[in-house]
């Protein structure tokens, strides 16, 4: 390994650059979960309205958006949506990837509120009905307290997927730390040093989120676990 | 009599601190029918999977048709067995599971036939014939190309069966093989085993809490409690003479 | 992903002093980096999950270690990969869209070269590249979707 290239002064000289990218990345991160977490949401509701072509439009329109690459999306919100006639309008950078970013993951997230609600006992369903609730009030007293709940270490997941994703924005200009590294590493001619700061600000920033979601799991896991139940029931009796 | 064809001498069996097995001795000869009754958690399952080499014995010996089965004699001296004197062995010894554990991905001809073929390399052809025969003897004849997915508890429960006959086996092990069923397949099952125990000379052990049945086909009967054999005789002698307390509460809970 | 794609791209040849060729390579590294670890755990927690009866039932019948994990728990394992293999093969083909970035031509690229020279026809530059991705993915979908179905059919018993 030829470690002549590597300079430690080029290391220290680019970290605050980059640092200062850093309120943009996560920003943009949680913008853009937060925006899916509620566009998942429009999915899900969707796809229940009882009109087969409606079901239809939303299943392969979900399809689509999840099986396209983000960055191409990012693309066309960005260069193809300013210039479509009559309609055409101007983002930001950072609303683009947030639009962007959060469109693509929205389909994920509908998919885990989905098995959510179907995880659901029928029978909070039909006792619901049997109380003569009301469909608002089902949905939010009842079937959602129980649906959303074990879903949360799942969307973690998709907290930290998006983290890793949000370097995508660099290409249509959100300066975050990617598009930091990469214009010092234009402007010095050195890539490596800014390049190695982004992958270890990833490395540092997903590990102890991993590891608290996995926490949080187990957490879950033991509380939505019927059989723990029992089984502490029948330790307190 | 004739020799034993599978002999336990002072069998110990621990699971961590916990001696499940304390000293099982025990002799069952060719063609003998046993049925092994006792508490829940007595050991009963341990037994027989300790002779189908699922679980190790921590202490004693398994004779089986006059080898070791755990031991085996290697430049004069005993060494742990290893994996082919064990298939040496256990190609003498079939075994039918509580949960049935049929091979899902396979249709049910297929479950009898992939053993005889792979591990018997017997003729494809032959053992087809033979696997339609006894899957036909357990009343499954029409469903041979069915999954097990699609047969009932006891319809999939008559296949383990067949699978294990195929194999000829010198010695069936039956572990609660109705305990899984619904209680009106219950019957269909009990009398597959009646027809193999009347008109085949297998050794056979069965664990089992059908006390009717037991009295109906075993020859001898052992009642099991923590870990020992704590009462053995003919049926007869173990589930309507016993003086032992324990064996009469045991009863006692079945009789209601 | 892309992080790892850039950083190969810049510091395998100066690291290394070797020159992988074309970046085709570093493409393939990225991808292969990527996702060769969550496939593997895909092979493993899929041998993993199958019951512990079976086994028990493939020794009762003699099999020897080798038949067992062929005939009984190896073709198990199988019909709940390939739903996860179909949905990563989709993740993958999506994830190659980023080579563009170093200069690969792929779709992406020449729908970049194309909107240079006409910003106006950029909306459908783009929806058209989506549409080539979506055309590649379908025979993936449908193939999921199919391998979903064998596989609630054929394992649970
Ligand atoms: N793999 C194992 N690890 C730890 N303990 C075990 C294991 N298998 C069995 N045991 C313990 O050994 C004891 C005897 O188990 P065994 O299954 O032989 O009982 P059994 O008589 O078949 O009971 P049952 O009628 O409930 O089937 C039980 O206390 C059980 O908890
Ligand atoms: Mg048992």
């Amino acid at each position: 390994m030829n470690l002549n290239y590597w300079s430690w002064d080029t290391f220290f000289d680019a970290l605050p650059v980059v640092l200062q990218g850093l309120g943009i990345t996560i920003g943009l991160t949680f913008a853009s979960y937060l925006f899916a977490l509620i566009f998942g949401f429009l999915w899900t509701f969707l796809r229940r309205v009882p009109n087969r072509f409606i079901h239809f439009i939303v299943t392969w329109t979900m399809e689509f958006i999840r099986s396209t690459p983000p960055l191409v999306q990012l693309f066309f919100i960005y260069y193809a949506l300013p210039v479509i006639p009559y309609i055409g309008i101007s983002l930001h950078p950072f609303a683009c990837a947030v639009l962007g970013l959060g469109i693509h993951f929205s389909t994920y997230i509908g998919e885990i509120y989905r098995s959510g609600i179907e995880n659901v006992d029928k029978g909070q369903w039909e006792a619901s009905t049997a109380l003569n609730i009301s469909t608002w009030d089902k949905w939010r007293r009842i079937i959602l307290p129980q649906a959303i709940p074990p879903t949360i270490p799942m969307l973690g997941n998709y907290f930290i997927i998006m983290f890793k994703e949000v370097p995508l924005a660099s290409t249509i200009g959100v300066a975050g730390i990617m598009l930091l590294a990469r214009s010092y590493g234009a402007e010095n001619w050195s890539y490596l040093e800014p390049l190695t700061i982004v992958g270890i600000i990833f490395l540092v920033l997903s590990y102890p989120s991993a590891v608290l979601i996995k926490k949080l799991e187990n957490r879950f896991n033991k509380r939505f676990d019927k059989n723990q139940i029992m089984k502490d029931k029948g330790a307190m009796q | 009599m004739a020799e034993p064809i599978v002999t336990y001498k002072d069998v110990h069996k621990s699971f961590g601190d916990v001696e499940v097995l304390k000293g099982i001795d025990l002799d069952i000869y060719p063609a003998e029918k046993v049925a092994v009754i006792g508490p829940s958690g007595s050991g009963k399952t341990t037994i027989i999977r300790l002779l189908m080499t699922l679980e190790q014995p921590t202490a004693g010996d398994i004779i089986v048709d006059g080898r070791n089965l755990w031991k085996m004699e290697k430049n004069g001296k005993w060494i742990h067995a290893n994996e082919n004197h064990l298939r040496s062995i256990r190609g003498d010894i079939g075994m039918v599971f509580q949960h049935f554990n049929l091979f899902p991905h396979m249709t049910i001809l297929e479950n009898c036939m992939t053993a005889p073929v792979h591990v018997k390399n017997e003729e494809k052809s032959d053992v087809k014939k033979r696997s339609i025969e006894m899957l036909e003897r357990v009343g499954l004849g029409d469903k041979l190309d069915n999954y097990p997915s699609q047969l009932s508890g006891g319809q999939k429960q008559r296949v383990a069966m067949a699978r294990a006959l195929v194999m000829r086996p010198k010695i069936m092990l039956f572990d609660e093989v109705t305990s899984a069923l619904d209680p009106e397949l219950v019957g269909e099952v009990l009398n597959v085993i009646r027809d193999i125990a009347e008109n085949d000379d297998m050794a056979m052990i069965l664990v089992t809490h059908e006390m009717d049945f037991a009295l109906d086909i075993a020859d001898k009967v052992l009642f099991l409690d923590e870990g020992v054999i704590a009462e053995q005789g003919t049926a007869s002698e173990v589930i309507e003479h016993s003086e032992n307390p324990r064996v009469q509460s045991f009863l006692q809970r079945f009789r209601g | 992903m892309i992080v790892q794609l850039f950083w190969l791209y810049y510091a395998v040849p100066m690291l290394f002093g070797i020159n992988l060729g074309s970046n085709w390579w570093i493409g393939v590294i990225a991808i292969g980096l990527n996702y060769g670890a969550y496939l593997s755990e895909v092979v493993r927690s899929s041998i993993l999950s199958v019951s512990q009866g079976q086994y028990e039932a493939a020794t009762a019948l003699n099999m020897s270690s080798f038949q067992r994990m062929r005939l009984i728990i190896f073709p198990q394992a199988v019909r709940m990969m390939l739903p996860e293999f179909g949905n990563y093969t989709i993740q993958i083909l999506k994830g190659t869209s980023l080579v563009s970035l170093i200069g690969l031509t792929d779709i992406l690229y020449y729908g970049d070269v194309m909107r240079s020279t006409s910003l106006s026809l950029s909306p459908l530059i783009y929806l058209t590249a989506l549409i080539f991705y979506f055309i590649l993915a379908l025979p993936l979908i449908f193939l999921t979707r199919k391998a979903e179905k064998i596989a609630k059919k054929g394992v649970a018993s």
